[in-house]
């Protein structure tokens, strides 16, 4: 049960994830990015429907892979708090992406390891994708950050925006800590050091700092979101919520 | 007023031992950009294992009105083209 949580959490941050990048879809400034973003959000949509469906799995009641995304409330939703932030504009939509891939991709490449085969599977694939990430978002941060004065003044407002939440992503909570002792899922709290490096990197090159952060918001493993949320969950689910049980 | 975003041309090689084939173009900053706009707009399924960008103003184009002194007079020399030669069998397909 705990690990079937556990999967939950790491399936809700790429299912919310996907699905803000998924805003922009038509939305985006230029063609070239339009297509850009919907093929990060399939990446990440991907990665939540196989970790769904073995979640359910493993849970053995029956629940699919639509059932779990679809008819769960926010309070049920795990995801941390950063990917569920609003897209804003472009400085944090891809400052957010950097922050997530540059501890996902740690993530996976350690998922190499797991007991499990299922995440494995996940692991290898997914790793080359949050290294695409980084380097798309990351080459914007950079661009944005060492560019006109407005790009930078939005770039530097995206970082105070979204430092606060960057914490969270390496608590465990009880579930993830079970499935970690048990060696199915990589040990969050580890991965600090590539990240701070990720983010360095980028930061050198983007004229940006990262700002100590005093008081981390967290809450989003206890299922306590912002308002945001309710109103992503809304929009995505209803098509699902009217036709229980559609298929596509 | 700059444009900050200039044309690119981009050309994909489908696979290995085949040459880079012009596909298309698109707008971007510079050419890690351009190259990474190749790779999300052009190859979502599949299409290669190796992207050219190659800025559009780099390119120097034949001029339309001089096509007919430039490609007809090789019209009528028919003895350029390799269908005068018996190739053996074993060959194959050429």
């Amino acid at each position: 049960m705990a690990i079937y949580q556990a999967l939950l959490e790491l399936a809700d941050d790429h299912l919310v994830l996907g699905h803000r990048i998924s805003e922009w879809c038509g939305h985006a400034p230029m063609l070239e990015e339009d297509l850009a973003m919907p093929n990060m959000a399939l990446d990440l949509i991907g990665t939540s429907r196989t970790l769904y469906e073995h979640a359910g799995e493993l849970e053995g009641k029956g629940q699919s892979e639509d059932d779990l995304a679809y008819l769960r409330g926010e309070r049920d939703y795990r995801n941390c708090l950063l990917v569920e932030r609003p897209n804003e504009d472009f400085a944090h939509t891809m400052l957010r992406q950097l922050y997530f891939a540059a501890f996902m991709y740690p993530y996976w490449i350690a998922a190499e390891k797991s007991s499990d085969e299922v995440v494995r599977g996940v692991a290898g694939k997914a790793q080359k994708e949050m290294a695409y990430h980084i380097r798309h978002a990351g080459e914007w941060v950079i661009r944005l950050g060492d560019g006109t004065d407005e790009s930078a003044t939005r770039m530097r407002e995206a970082v105070d925006a979204l430092s606060i939440y960057v914490d969270e992503l390496f608590d465990s909570s009880p579930a993830a800590q079970e499935a970690e002792a048990a060696g199915v899922l990589p040990k969050r709290a580890d991965l600090r050091a590539e990240w701070d490096k990720t983010i360095a990197q980028v930061f050198d090159e983007a004229l940006l700092t990262l700002p100590a952060v005093p008081f981390a918001q967290r809450g989003g493993r206890e299922g306590l979101h912002d308002e945001g949320l309710g109103h992503l969950l809304a929009e995505m689910q209803s098509v699902y919520r009217a036709h229980p049980g559609a298929r596509w | 007023m700059v444009n900050t975003t200039p044309l690119w041309e981009v050309f994909i090689r489908p696979r290995n031992g085949l040459a880079h084939k012009h596909v298309g173009s698109l707008h971007a900053a510079d050419e890690i950009m351009a190259l990474q706009a190749a790779r999300d707009v052009y190859t979502r399924r599949g299409e290669g294992n190796s992207v050219w960008v190659v800025p559009s103003a780099a390119i120097t184009a034949s001029d339309p009105d001089q096509a007919e002194e430039n490609f007809e007079p090789t019209g009528d020399k028919i003895y350029r083209h390799p269908t005068f030669y018996e190739i053996p069998e074993e060959v194959g397909n050429m």
